[in-house]
């Protein structure tokens, strides 16, 4: 009996193929997309992970200097003390202009990396003395091969798979010439082993501190923002895929009915069927899902070199931009679809069972009613009000995505009402009966389309949000370019001596020079970065303070006070007329926070001599130059020639700008990408709701055309119906998606990110978005207005004979 | 008796009662006309007998079994397996061919006998479209498909609700013909509902409904 069920219930599919296209479309996004960011996702942990691994990071306690870095006579002390301990020196260079992680350890006395062992186990393994002896080995990641061949003045070079991208692993003798900082330590590992009687570190080398390696930080960590960012995303796209699938099965569901009547009139009871039934969604919410897996790898390999990109160049973490196949990934993606297809099945199941087995006179089978409506409206005001209070309760990152679903979900379920107020008061003002029946039939209609729009309000609404937010951070950005980036010219020295050169044979050539200096400090907010400036009229005009004390650059250059920027503001929780405490035991007034945006770490600004004060000793290899614009281009030639400086050295103010915003317009190629899919998964709703509609059309316009309408106008009035919905909802969405935009900007950011951007509004890019929806209405309208306009005569006219 | 209505009461929910005391007997291989005034209750009658839908007095007994105790499931058995049943609107599948169609009571029963539905085919002049879809026939077509479908299981009793309400004469004749045939080939009981008398007056009894009885 159930394989005849079975059949009778699947032979539905084949009469309705079109139906079913569009449930497994509608299954395949929304898994697709989902899962898409969850590879990206899982990637990058994987790629942190597996950098942790490659690295021992984690893996040992270390000693640090909170000063900076550890003198080598220090490193001695501890050695002789018995203390067994291998130094590391970090640091980045830039080659070919791309930034590479340069990790320089003790090779003799630390414990084996595995590049180290996969070195040494390969065909081919290098002689102990050549790594260690001058000119030395790189060990460098696969992806860097290309980038070193063929260039001169660097060791050679063995590749190794176990690094992460853009990495250098190589002696600490040789990272200290290649990062020209000779007897520097960055940190010492402490290996597991220790003699019994060692002194105390505090009685060796007092100041310096141990770390466990939890404490350590955490790429994972900084990084999680960011995934979070993408996981909403794909929630988003997932949701507006399920739709589409509410949509069909619905309509999939009420064509079935009379079929579902009759089987049970033939004897099958409806715990039956329902079981019956639910194995075919599962089984179709399967195809689907395998479809949406196939979807969202290729979809994630597409997106995955933009994000690995973005992610290395805003945190510095290394990911691949290579994908690979996870089972526990496949296996959440069928998941997913099986829930989701059951989650949007249930309200037309339900109907269904609950549907009498007779079908009585005057039952009404009309879906969603002003009473229903207002109770979805009230539930949605609900869900608002309820992620408003859960943010302003708990605060933090997640409670602002709870706030965000909530404001989205609850403006979604506001809008039918909404549209059927509008309607209603649109058909009152109509003149003309055939107005007059338009706006009328739409009001009717919208229960149908009432999910399909939702979907609509929801993706515009998110496109404006996150268009508006990634506009507003452009023009900010910009702007703080222009103020950040005043010098024409930025050189980087070789060493300190040659700085001092340069800037005495450019002294009497140019206006002024601005010397920039830095030092790496630990702070309990995770590194800082203390930059000591010259006291320059340079800075205060054009430095961007976001808050301030009254005289605040005279007071940084006379009271010994300190800028820090915004990251470091909201972290630690520090503003003006509060103190900065640096170690060992230095308290700065702060009297300003100035922003910087892209920053994932927190920074500080005093004068010079505080800095010499603070770290002595702190080499200076940059600078800023401030000239004519029009002699900047000469000079930086000038400057190569004279100083043998590599092109990269001397950076014009326009290169370093163009530079830093194509970094930022990758940052959010993702992010556009997702966008277009999600108002293309809308569009598609439109389309799938305007088909189920089709069958309860025929009784509605069959006597409009009986009463002297042709099929022409009927289908154009079809077209128009469907644009001015769209129309309606696109001019919804745009309040809706400017409080998104806020709260992306005011809330989420800041919690994210740790900065504030200021709003702007692009009326051009709304104006675009809403013509763009009008098409896709139309777009979607024209398949149902085509067959409106080809249909015989005669199915117009079943309608009246009683035979349907 | 296959069929006895013992008392049978029922009304709708707020409604005036439509069967107010009704009792009826149906012998095996016996045919029974019910007639009366649109609205009199004629299909709330066949509805009751066919395990359709429940009543609230009395007791409907088929194959010397009540059908007051039994729940949904039990129905649907007894629906499944005891009788078939006829409708004004034909009720086919539309997404299965004639020959599914046909074919399907008998295999929900698992009392599938390819010679006999072939044969019921033949007898209802389908043979020709049994590769088509309800859409591409005629209405006559398709009631003599929903009377292949019922007949399909061989069951002791059909019941029927105006088969020929929606066709015109010619097709009516046809088809009254057709199933009253069938009904006489296999043995099966009959209870026809229709308010044609000339109808009525081919079959071996009439019932009168009026007043929620049957006078
Ligand atoms: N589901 C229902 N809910 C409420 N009242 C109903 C329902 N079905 C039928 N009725 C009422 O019960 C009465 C009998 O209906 P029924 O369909 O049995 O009449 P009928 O004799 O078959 O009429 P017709 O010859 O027009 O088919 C009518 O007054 C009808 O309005
Ligand atoms: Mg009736």
């Amino acid at each position: 009996m159930t394989r005849a069920i079975l059949l009778v219930l699947l032979s539905h599919w084949r009469m309705h193929r079109l139906q079913l296209v569009t449930l497994l479309t509608g299954i395949a996004l929304a898994t697709g997309l989902w899962s898409a960011v969850q590879a990206i996702n899982a990637e990058a942990r994987a790629s942190y992970a597996r950098a942790s691994d490659q690295l021992a990071l984690g893996q040992f306690d270390e000693i640090r200097d909170p000063a900076g870095s550890i003198s080598l006579s220090r490193y001695v002390d501890l050695r002789r003390a018995g203390w067994q301990v291998a130094a590391v020196l970090d640091g980045s260079i830039r080659i070919e202009g791309q930034t590479v992680r340069v990790m320089g350890i003790d090779m003799v006395s630390a414990p084996a990396l595995p590049a180290v062992t996969q070195t040494e186990q390969s065909a081919t393994p290098p002689e102990p003395a050549d790594i260690l002896t001058a000119p030395g080995r790189l060990l460098v990641s696969p992806d860097l091969a290309p980038v070193f061949e063929g260039l001169d003045g660097y060791p050679p070079v063995i590749v190794s798979t176990a690094l992460p991208p853009s990495f250098v692993l190589t002696d600490i003798g040789v990272a200290e010439s290649l990062l020209d900082r000779s007897g520097q330590i960055s940190r010492l590992i402490v290996l597991p082993e220790q003699p019994l009687d060692i002194p105390s570190l505090g009685d060796v080398a007092p100041g310096l501190i141990r770390t466990s390696p939890a404490s350590q930080l955490d790429t994972a960590q900084l990084t999680d923002s960011f995934h979070l960012n993408l996981s909403a995303f794909g929630l988003l796209s997932f949701a507006v895929g399920l739709f589409i699938v509410h949509g069909t099965v619905g309509l999939a569901f009420s064509h079935r009915r009379g079929m579902i009547r009759t089987l049970r009139a033939l004897g099958v009871a409806m715990p039956h069927l329902v079981r019956i039934i639910l194995f075919e969604l599962v089984t179709l919410a399967l195809v689907g899902g395998v479809l949406g897996l196939v979807l969202g790898f290729f979809i994630a390999g597409a997106l995955l070199p933009d994000v690995a990109a973005t992610l290395r160049g805003l945190y510095g973490a290394p990911v691949d931009g290579q994908l690979s196949l996870r089972p526990a990934w496949a296996l959440a993606g069928l998941l997913m679809a099986i829930g989701g297809t059951l989650a949007a099945s249930v309200h037309a199941l339900w109907r269904l069972s609950e549907m009498p087995l007779l079908a009585g006179p005057g039952v009404q089978a009309w879906r969603g009613s002003a009473t229903s409506w207002r109770i979805t409206a009230v539930t949605g005001v609900t869900m608002i009000a309820g992620g408003g209070i859960c943010f302003a309760m708990f605060g933090g990152l997640l409670a602002g995505f709870v706030m965000l679903a909530g404001l989205l979900t609850g403006a979604a379920l506001l809008l039918p009402l909404v549209l059927s107020l509008l309607l209603a008061a649109l058909s009152r003002r109509a003149n003309g009966p055939v107005a007059q029946w338009v706006w009328a039939d739409m009001w009717s209609q919208l229960p149908g389309l009432s999910l399909a729009m939702m979907a609509l309000l929801l993706a515009l609404a998110a496109n404006i949000g996150v268009g508006t937010m990634v506009s507003s951070f452009r023009l900010t950005f910009t702007g703080w370019l222009d103020q950040r980036l005043v010098s024409e010219l930025y050189i980087t020295a070789g060493d300190d001596a040659q700085g001092q050169l340069i800037s005495e044979w450019l002294a009497p050539k140019t206006d002024a020079i601005l010397p920039i200096r830095s030092v790496e400090l630990p702070h309990e907010t995770g590194p800082l970065f203390l930059y000591g400036v010259v006291d320059d009229p340079t800075y205060s005009e054009h430095w961007p303070l976001i808050a301030r004390s009254p005289e605040a650059w005279a007071r940084v250059h006379n009271d010994r006070a300190v800028l820090i920027n915004e990251q470091l503001a909201r972290r630690a929780n520090l503003w003006p007329g509060d103190v900065l405490t640096l170690p060992p035991d230095h308290t700065l007034p702060i009297v300003g926070v100035y922003s910087d945006y892209g920053n994932p770490t927190g920074q500080a600004i005093v004068a010079m001599p505080v800095l010499d004060s603070i770290v002595p000793k702190v080499p200076t290899r940059r600078f800023g130059i401030r000239v004519d614009p029009s002699v900047a281009t000469d000079l930086a030639q000038t400057l190569r020639d004279r100083f043998g400086l590599p092109t990269s050295a001397v950076v014009q103010q326009s290169a370093m700008k163009a530079q830093s915003l194509a970094i930022f317009d990758k940052t959010f190629v993702v992010t556009s990408a997702l966008n277009v899919l999600t108002l293309g998964v809308a569009g598609f709703a439109i389309l799938t709701s305007l088909l189920t509609l089709w069958t309860q059309r025929l009784p509605q316009v069959a006597p409009i055309w009986a009463l002297g309408q042709t099929r022409a106008q009927l289908a154009r009035l079809e077209l128009v119906r469907s644009v001015l919905l769209a129309g309606l909802t696109a001019v919804l969405a745009l309040p809706l998606g400017l409080l998104l935009a806020w709260v992306l900007l005011a809330v989420i950011n800041v919690q994210a990110f740790g900065w504030r951007l200021p709003m702007h509004l692009f009326p051009a890019d709304w104006l675009r978005l809403f013509l763009l929806t009008m098409l896709a209405a139309a777009v979607a309208a024209a398949l149902p207005a085509l067959r409106l306009l080809r249909l015989p005569p005669a199915d117009l006219l079943k309608v009246f004979a009683n035979e349907r | 008796m296959l069929l006895t209505l013992d008392h049978v009461r029922k009304s709708y929910p707020g409604g005036r009662p439509v069967l107010n005391d009704v009792s009826l007997s149906l012998d095996a291989g016996q045919t029974l006309a019910l007639t009366g005034e649109s609205g009199s209750g004629k299909s709330t009658l066949l509805h009751v007998a066919a395990a359709l839908d429940g009543f609230d007095g009395g007791e409907v007994t088929l194959k010397g079994s009540p059908l007051s105790p039994l729940d949904d499931a039990g129905r649907a058995e007894l629906r499944r397996n005891s009788l078939s049943l006829v409708f004004q609107q034909f009720n086919l599948i539309p997404s299965l061919t004639v020959a599914q169609n046909l074919a399907l009571h008998a295999r929900l029963a698992d009392r599938y006998d390819p010679d006999w539905v072939a044969h019921l085919a033949d007898r209802l002049g389908l043979t020709e479209l049994v590769d088509r879809y309800p859409e591409h026939l005629s209405g006559g077509q398709q009631q003599r498909v929903a009377i292949g479908r019922a007949m399909a299981s061989k069951p002791a009793l059909l019941l029927a609700d105006e088969p020929t309400g929606n066709l015109d004469e010619t097709a009516s004749a046809v088809v009254l013909d057709l199933m009253l045939g069938l009904v006489a080939e296999t043995g099966a009981a009959l209870l026809l509902v229709t308010h044609s008398m000339d109808i009525a007056a081919r079959l071996d009894r009439r019932a009168h409904l009026s007043g929620g009885k049957i006078t």
